[in-house]
């Protein structure tokens, strides 16, 4: 008997279910509905009193953006804050909403900084919301400089080597990861290990040319190129890499530019072990870089008064010969470059008795508009 | 009538957006309707900061980069009205509150520092006449210091060399009348070994992919080094050719880098963008244009319809706009500004008036 009474019931109750629902809607403690229901900004009974700031666009606008309504509610009340230079935690809360929705919004980044100080915010929370986000988009400028900025103020980089290297296991070219790497090294000494982390690294792969130049900042802030043994053993480095992977041109370029303040032809015997490569591990980088041996000799030898016009005239005639096998040959996508450099070298080092020389001369190209047209 | 939906993580950028297509137009030739042109510049006005510089957007704080897009579009216009809306006095408040002692600029107020700042700076300072040695004192010297031991310039010191941060760098000493303190051979050596012998189109830093916008960031710096090189005078330079290959650039762009349905991108399989549109077609151009008003020889892949119009290699905004803009502004006087480095501080009074604020 009482079940047909509790049906009568909760008949009644279902025909007055529409007005319950608009109860259920209208219950002021917003968490007895889904907690994690989003509700806009104009929606929220303690943000009442702010007054929404719509976007100055002006009439005709141009470049038009099609802001979601979430986007919307959440800047014209970040607008609101900014025009009323408010200082709260409700401010704070809302910049992680504008944040969410562009993180490239360097206005709202600066005015959360401002927060952070005015509030006297927990910087340990701050640098784990910083890492989340920067994990979630770690191409953006902004979100490393606000993690630069809390570090600063915390001055506490211990968590920062991990992090940097947890980014850089995910992407280990990261432009803004190294930056950031380079700075806290610098600005906390840290440099110990990080020659170490720089060859592990390499390991992975040889031609991360992010590592190659980390690998010239931990040098030359540390030991320095000035030393001979630490020369020599990086000469030793890159050509044991270059044996691995001959076609790197990250190695060459750092055995040319760890060389090239003192002159590559300072360095006595490098000359010969490059051409001994030559035979079994060649590429155009080691014929540039042979180039580059040849030239640089050609600088000091017209300091040195009594080297042999012969020897002089036979290290022209390498340098032009390979400047010519690189352009017609082995590196033709420079051939207007090394072309000029050949006829740049003539120019400074030749005279009027180079005319044996196997070289032929290479006359400007005069392809017309209409050739150019053919070519497509 | 432009019925593009731009994506809000670009809220930030919108007076990119109004250079990227402006900028792609010009060079396609493409005439700008006069009204657009009008609700563009009241746009940026809208953009404008009361404290000087441009902002991504209305009610932003300002920043170099929309500064940068900022007055490259207006001068792109290129009409009075253009002109009026560049605040010369507050523009130059802006970069005095931006500069650094050691002689970078951060992008905006509390914001980081990199080599594109001095690019923006320079750009828009020279273009508006309000550049003076003290503004950039230092500059020189922090921007050769982010030349490194690949011969290309880094973001910042120390860092590795980048195709985008060096066109900045070389770009800003160019307008500084100081890149021959480069080790412009170097320079050279590096840059052109960023060009793709396979794809043809050019990488951002060694051992990278190709991308269609280095197209301009990195070809775009033969036309710079090659007349360093002259001003140096060095007599080898080619009088018909940058020392790139042009024609594989050109092929790179218009087979790798076109959208059929319109739009220009990074590579295959990305998709289109304004700023890949803007670059891809400034690259092409750099590849199709070799010289000056002088002497100017073309090479053109394919059809004549591809010739676009020419870009000046450091403003990268055609070099008639170039040249209008610096007639109108050198008409001014260079505004006088005493500030120590601080926002908000200090007087300001034009030479040739006697307004004190």
């Amino acid at each position: 008997m009482s079940d047909i009474e509790e049906t009568v019931e909760s008949v009644q109750v279902n025909e007055d279910k529409e007005f319950d629902v608009e109860v259920e809607e209208h219950i002021e403690d917003e968490f007895a509905v889904d907690p994690t229901r989003y509700i806009f900004y104009r929606d929220r009974k303690e943000w009442a009193d702010l007054e929404p700031v719509p976007q100055d666009d002006g009439p005709n606008p141009v470049v038009k953006i099609a802001y979601s309504e979430k986007f919307s509610d959440v800047y014209d009340y970040f607008r609101a804050l900014l025009k009323n230079d408010e200082k709260t935690e409700r401010a704070f809360a809302l910049t992680a909403d504008a944040i969410d929705l562009n993180a490239a919004n360097y206005t709202v980044w600066h005015y959360r900084r401002v927060l952070l100080q005015a509030l006297s915010k927990d910087l340990k929370e701050e640098m784990k919301y910083i890492t989340n986000i920067i994990e979630e988009q770690p191409k953006n400028y902004q979100v490393w400089h606000h993690r630069r900025m809390v570090v600063e103020w915390l001055n506490d980089p211990s968590e920062e080597l991990q992090f940097i290297a947890d980014i850089l296991s995910q992407d280990a070219k990261n432009y803004h990861a190294w930056q950031h790497r380079q700075w806290v090294i610098q600005e906390y000494k840290l440099w110990d290990n990080e020659l170490e982390f720089v060859e592990n690294l390499l390991e992975e792969d040889v031609r991360n040319n992010s590592a190659w130049n980390q690998r010239h900042f931990v040098i030359s802030h540390t030991t320095g190129f000035s030393d001979p043994a630490v020369v020599e053993r990086e000469i030793q480095y890159c050509l044991n890499q270059i044996r691995k992977a001959p076609h790197n041109e990250s190695a060459w370029n750092y055995l040319k530019g760890m060389l090239q303040d003192r002159g590559l032809s300072s360095q006595p015997g490098l000359l010969e072990r490059v051409l001994e490569l030559k035979e079994t591990h060649c590429s155009p980088y080691l014929l540039a870089f042979l180039f580059d041996c040849y030239e640089d000799a050609l600088e000091n030898i017209a300091q040195k008064e009594k080297v042999e016009e012969e020897e002089q005239k036979e290290t022209l005639r390498k340098a032009l010969e390979i400047c010519q096998l690189l352009a017609q040959e082995k590196d033709t996508i420079r051939k207007e470059y090394w072309e000029f450099l050949g006829r740049s070298l003539r120019n400074k080092y030749g005279n009027g008795t180079l005319s044996d020389e196997p070289m032929a001369e290479n006359p400007e190209p005069s392809i017309s508009a209409s050739q150019s047209q053919e070519a497509s | 009538h432009l019925c593009f939906s731009f994506s809000s993580c670009l809220d930030a950028s919108r007076p990119w957006l109004c250079f990227w297509i402006l900028h792609s137009l010009e060079l396609l030739q493409e005439p700008i309707p006069a009204a657009v042109a009008s609700d563009v510049c009241q746009f940026l006005a809208r953009c404008q900061s009361p404290t000087g510089g441009f902002a991504g957007g209305p009610g932003q704080h300002a920043h170099l980069a929309p500064t940068y897009a900022a007055v490259n579009a207006l001068c792109i216009i290129g009409t009075d009205e253009a002109y009026n809306v560049i605040d010369r006095e507050k523009l130059l408040d802006f970069l005095w509150s931006v500069k650094q002692p050691d002689g970078s600029f951060v992008m905006h107020v509390g914001g980081e520092v990199d080599v594109r700042s001095a690019y923006c700076a320079a750009s828009v300072a020279s273009l508006t006449n309000i550049l003076t040695p003290k503004l950039f004192e230092n500059t020189t010297n922090w921007i050769l210091s982010c030349q490194n031991w690949e011969g290309g310039l880094s973001g910042v010191p120390g860092l590795e060399a980048h195709g985008g941060y060096t066109f900045c760098g070389t770009a800003a000493l160019v307008i500084l009348g100081k890149e021959h303190m480069l080790d412009l051979k170097a320079l050279l050596r590096w840059v052109v070994s960023r060009q793709m012998r396979f794809e043809g189109g050019f990488q951002g830093r060694c051992n990278k992919l190709v991308d269609g916008c280095y197209s301009f960031w990195q070809a775009g710096l033969l036309p710079l080094l090659h007349r360093a090189l002259y001003k140096e005078g060095e007599s080898e330079l080619s009088q018909q050719r940058w020392m790139f290959e042009q024609q594989a650039l050109q092929e790179y762009i218009l087979l790798c880098c076109q959208n059929p349905t319109g739009g220009l991108l990074d590579k295959p399989g990305k998709s289109r963008d304004f700023y890949h549109t803007c670059y891809c077609l400034s690259g092409l151009s750099i590849a199709q244009h070799f010289g000056n008003m002088d002497n100017h020889y073309e090479v053109i892949l394919g059809k004549e319809e591809n010739r676009l119009a020419p870009t000046h290699p450091v403003y990268n905004i055609c070099p008639e706009k170039v040249a209008q803009a610096l007639q109108h502004f050198l008409r001014m006087p260079v505004p006088e500004v005493m500030l120590n480095f601080a926002p908000n501080k200090g007087q300001r009074f034009c030479k040739g008036s006697l307004t004190f604020s």
